[in-house]
């Protein structure tokens, strides 16, 4: 490395110690450039997957109450895919690459959804346990050193925080229901839970990006941190619900003021990312049919841009 | 056909009497459908009264590199501001 370059990385990461948010048109180091954009863009295509396992029951949802709550969460991730493939973008990649490389598998997006949702009750599941783990890491998001993505996770965490009580409102509404509704609740809770804390990433000694993020504050807490947070914050809420969480070593630790809980699974973690989860195939198939059959639409709405846009020109002339 | 949508900066009012603030961007192939999209994606929980959408490569924007001489002769001129004048306590209403 060059002097003028050393210099340069000495200065950004003073105003990183700082506090200083980095804005697009800064300079800025190429590995953060592209950290930025991988785990921008990642984050934006969990958004817009994501919506799949949900869409999936829209059209039955059991009540119009519920119908109309599915679908107003849903149409914000697809709203939060976009705010963040926007951020993205401001570090000079463009949307169709980045819709290339999610359509064709190279870019990942969050293992949770490739998972089925198999019941109504998943839709409790999934607001409840997903986006709660979802909204934990968004908040810490919200104070990232990058601009646009920072100010992409406060628009959306406004926005998330419907989407946890909606889910734990049908949590709710089952289990104190039937007999069958509440065990439709704690087969859901049994289902998603781990995958749930798989979102937050490999442990931290399994995890090399996190070093570098941390001095970057692209995260301001760990993994395990993160983590942590979400099982102590979740557990007296399945409490309250009467359910059981599916870990036989769950338990209060009071010297540490926190819950012990059993080992995660990492080979399956790590065989879901692989693309051998139940539905990644699925997923990613939904997305490019979604893809290739707006074409005509995307082709058709450039091409009357330009002729009305011809009309203007000829007009004046 | 290949052609990307063009980008558009979303500017919302969101109330009268206050000014219009930059939200943030989307694609669009025309100004029609970017207030339309900036409604839909920006507006879904009453944000907003009124929208501007300007084509990104219409801004022009300053060079943070030369943030310093553009934005720093500002920085000594202290008497600009109330502050720097003394007067005693008795002055009311200055
Ligand atoms: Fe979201
Ligand atoms: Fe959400």
């Amino acid at each position: 490395m060059d002097n003028k370059s050393r210099n340069l990385e000495e200065e950004f990461q003073a105003r990183i110690d700082a506090g200083e948010n980095i804005e697009a048109k800064d300079w800025m180091p190429e590995k953060y450039r592209k950290t930025h954009i991988r785990q921008i863009s990642q984050h934006a295509h969990s958004e817009v997957v994501g919506m799949l396992p949900e869409g999936n029951w829209i059209t039955r949802a059991p009540s119009l109450r519920r119908k109309v709550a599915l679908l107003a969460k849903v149409q914000d991730e697809a709203g939060h895919g976009l705010y963040l493939y926007s951020a993205a973008e401001t570090l000079g990649i463009s949307r169709d690459e980045l819709m290339e490389q999610l359509n064709s598998g190279k870019a990942k997006y969050s293992s949770i959804f490739n998972y089925p949702s198999l019941t109504w009750a998943d839709m409790g599941a999934i607001g409840w346990l997903v986006d709660g783990a979802a909204i934990i890491n968004q908040v810490m998001l919200t104070k990232t050193s990058y601009g646009p993505y920072a100010r992409a996770m406060v628009r959306i965490c406004k926005e998330e925080s419907f989407h946890q009580r909606q889910g734990y409102e049908i949590m709710l509404t089952l289990c104190n229901g039937t007999e069958a509704q509440k065990a439709m609740a704690q087969d859901a809770l049994n289902r998603w839970w781990w995958p749930s804390l798989m979102m937050f990433g490999p442990r931290d000694e399994e995890s090399p990006h996190t070093e570098q993020s941390m001095k970057w504050k692209i995260k301001r807490k760990t993994n395990d941190e993160l983590r942590q947070q979400f099982i102590d914050q979740t557990v007296p809420q399945a409490d309250l619900l009467g359910l059981t969480i599916p870990d036989k070593d769950l338990k209060w630790n009071d010297e540490r003021g926190s819950y012990d809980f059993g080992p995660i699974d990492w080979e399956e973690f790590w065989n879901v990312v692989k693309g051998n989860g139940l539905c990644n195939r699925k997923r990613l198939k939904a997305r490019n049919e979604a893809w290739d059959n707006g074409k005509w639409v995307r082709d058709a709405a450039v091409a009357y841009a330009e002729k009305q846009a011809e009309r203007k020109v000829s007009k004046a002339g | 056909m290949k052609k990307e949508w063009p980008i558009w900066e979303i500017f919302i009012r969101s109330k009268n009497g206050l000014e219009h603030r930059h939200v943030g961007s989307l694609h669009a192939a025309d100004a029609e459908m970017a207030i339309q999209n900036a409604r839909d994606v920006y507006t879904r929980r009453q944000e907003g009264v009124s929208v501007w959408v300007v084509e990104s490569k219409h801004i022009t924007a300053s060079n943070p590199e030369k943030s310093g001489e553009l934005f720093e002769p500002a920085k000594d001129k202290v008497y600009r501001h109330p502050t720097f004048y003394n007067l005693p306590d008795e002055v009311k209403h200055m």
